[in-house]
């Protein structure tokens, strides 16, 4: 079966983040950029289940400006058999992002579409939920763990112990399926010089967003972008005598 | 004028407080009504828990097999469904929340508004991004419903107990899918408080250097009361279980103490405590970055230190 990957490129998880003075937005011009944190974990995973047979082939999928090939390059390097490209420079909203996805499924058929589970910019945590209920298949979010059981192509079944607020919850889905992945899935692998060489000649297939025939929904409209309140810096204590007096005096002991 | 269905989130039949946290939000819209929508296999002791938040219209139930463990697949066609003729569909910003939420959205044909801070006006919220250090102010298009989840650390739980809201069972005409089971929830058994309503917060990181140092955390937790958080470095370390995590990709919470031990202060944890109350920080590096935004600082080493505090507490 074939795996599709999710692979959002967003300003890296080390950057301290600027709202531009006039509320417009953040800084991020020369700001650095990586692969989101949660879809090079989705990545890993595929090529760990193509590396057990369980696939054969792991396609990365990003939705970007012209030069977004450079980062899909990273995808590619890291294992990814291709890529696909849907470019666009306009920024895409979850639900239109899924809406493409579902294009590419229907060309592409695939066993299993993994994704982040949150893309750390937009920090919405919708695009995996919704691409599953498009596409009328199961879903299992914020995954720490994969079990897949292949019957035939891109039918078997896929048993993911998921993430919750609860503890852990344990769910059986048929393929194919949506997967979110969270943080302890797996730590994804460096990439090796070598690589980035091999990765030069794998394909990256483009496609005009226009030509997708996908309508961008316009229902949310950001106006205005602002600092967070700031916690004012407090006071130092010398020893636990006195931390137990000043929670003392404040009623929190 | 805004009809706001809220989704009830539930666990062993109990109904979970960031339900009345997202009623708090539904309030905030200034509406017409306030449905909370219970989907269970026996709704009867959680739909009256619900019917006792203030603000709420009307509690509406679907009983189903099918219904018994909170599967977003299942779940969602129904909530869609039920959602005709409202503005709004609230769902607290949980594990159950996030999962769900989105699914309805779709099936609806509408974006979702995800983590919802603070209320506008009826169809502008404002909401947190990367990891909270920016807030966004978002508007909605009116002329579709509002699907949104509430981002339980900001609001406080809508008062329960003075109403009595009408309760009535609804049959919703709708196919469920079976390509989706539940297998098994293994849930942490602790008699101590919830980790994301405690009004106090005790958590340990990297920096307690083993799962037998914890219970040192715990001891300590216990003797003043507090539940017992961690930092992802904790958790990946294999120190304590997942649902410990506090921060960006684990528990967003609120009490009015929180006290991090041998925990640094990543910008990703702070996202979790961002709306604590008084924040206590131990740390034998007066250098750790958690000292820029802690109310109360203490350094030290924290294996000498919490004993200190047991002991003058007495
Ligand atoms: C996408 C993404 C999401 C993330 N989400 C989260 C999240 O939700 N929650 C989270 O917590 N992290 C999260 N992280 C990880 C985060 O970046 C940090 O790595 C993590 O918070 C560090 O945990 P820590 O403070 O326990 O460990 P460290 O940074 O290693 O700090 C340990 C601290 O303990 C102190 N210490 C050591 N020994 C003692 C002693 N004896 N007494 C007193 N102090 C001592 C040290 O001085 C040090 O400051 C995320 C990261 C990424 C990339
Ligand atoms: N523009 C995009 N390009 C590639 N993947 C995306 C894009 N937008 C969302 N995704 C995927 O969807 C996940 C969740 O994103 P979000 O719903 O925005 O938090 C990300 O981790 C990605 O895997």
């Amino acid at each position: 079966m074939k795996i599709l990957v999710g692979y959002k490129r967003v300003v890296d998880y080390n950057v301290r983040i600027q709202v531009k003075s006039d509320g417009s937005g953040v800084v991020t011009d020369g700001v650095k950029l990586s692969a989101n944190p949660f879809d090079d974990i989705a990545l890993e995973e595929a090529l760990r289940l193509r590396e057990k047979g369980v696939a054969e082939e792991v396609i990365v999928v990003g939705i970007g400006p012209a030069d977004l090939t450079a980062h899909l390059r990273n995808g590619l390097a890291m294992g990814a058999n291709r890529a696909i490209h849907v470019v666009t420079t306009d920024a895409v909203q979850p639900l239109t992002a899924a809406r493409v996805f579902l294009k590419l499924i229907e060309k592409e058929q695939p066993g299993l579409f993994i994704v982040g589970k949150q893309a750390i910019d937009d920090d919405a945590n919708q695009t995996g939920q919704m691409l599953a209920a498009l596409w009328d298949r199961p879903q299992a979010t914020f995954a720490g763990k994969i079990d897949v059981s292949i019957e035939s192509g891109a039918t078997g079944k896929v048993t993911v112990t998921r993430e919750v607020d609860a503890g852990l919850e344990v769910i059986e889905a048929e393929l194919p399926a949506v997967i979110t992945t969270d943080l302890r899935l797996n730590e994804p692998r460096f990439i090796k010089l070598p690589d980035i060489m091999k990765a030069k000649s794998k394909p990256i297939d483009s496609i005009e967003f226009a030509s997708l025939g996908v309508e961008a929904h316009d229902h949310l409209k950001t106006t205005h972008y602002a600092a967070p309140a700031k916690r004012s810096k407090g006071v130092m204590v010398k020893d636990a005598a006195e931390l137990v007096a000043v929670l003392k005096q404040k009623g929190l002991l | 004028m805004s009809k706001i269905l809220v989704i009830a989130e539930h666990l062993d039949g109990k109904l979970n407080p960031s339900t009345a946290r997202a009623v708090s939000a539904a309030i905030a819209v200034k509406p017409e009504a306030i449905d909370v929508l219970v989907l269970g296999d026996s709704v009867d002791a959680i739909a009256a828990d619900a019917a006792m938040i203030e603000g709420v219209s009307r509690v509406l139930t679907v009983a189903r097999a099918e219904n018994a463990h909170p599967l977003a697949a299942v779940l969602a066609p129904q909530i869609a469904k039920a959602a005709d003729g409202y503005s709004h569909v609230f769902a607290p910003s949980t594990t159950f929340g996030k999962d769900v939420a989105p699914r309805v959205a779709a099936l609806l044909g509408v974006a979702q508004v995800s983590d919802v801070m603070s209320v506008e006006a009826s169809h502008t919220f404002k909401r947190p991004i990367y990891a909270g250090n920016a807030i966004i102010t978002v508007e909605a298009n009116a002329d579709h419903a509002v699907v949104a989840t509430i981002r339980t650390a900001s609001w406080p739980a809508a008062n329960s107990g003075s109403n009595s809201a009408p309760i009535e069972a609804l049959t919703l005409d709708v196919t469920l899918p079976t390509h989706t089971r539940f297998i098994e929830l293994k849930q942490g058994s602790s008699d101590r408080p919830d980790l994301q309503s405690a009004g106090k917060v005790v958590s340990g990181g990297r920096g307690v250097g083993s799962k037998e140092n914890f219970e040192i955390i715990y001891k300590f937790a216990d003797k003043i009361g507090a539940a017992v958080g961690a930092s992802r470095a904790a958790v990946d370390a294999g120190y304590v279980p997942n649902e410990m995590q506090v921060g960006q990709t684990g528990k967003i919470i609120a009490p009015a103490l929180y006290m991090a031990i041998g925990i640094s202060g990543a910008i990703q944890h702070l996202t979790g405590i961002k709306d604590a109350g008084t924040i206590v920080a131990i740390n034998k590096d007066g250098e750790a970055p958690i000292f820029e935004i802690a109310d109360i600082g203490l350094v030290g080493d924290l294996f000498k230190i919490i004993p200190e505090l047991e002991q003058t507490l007495g």
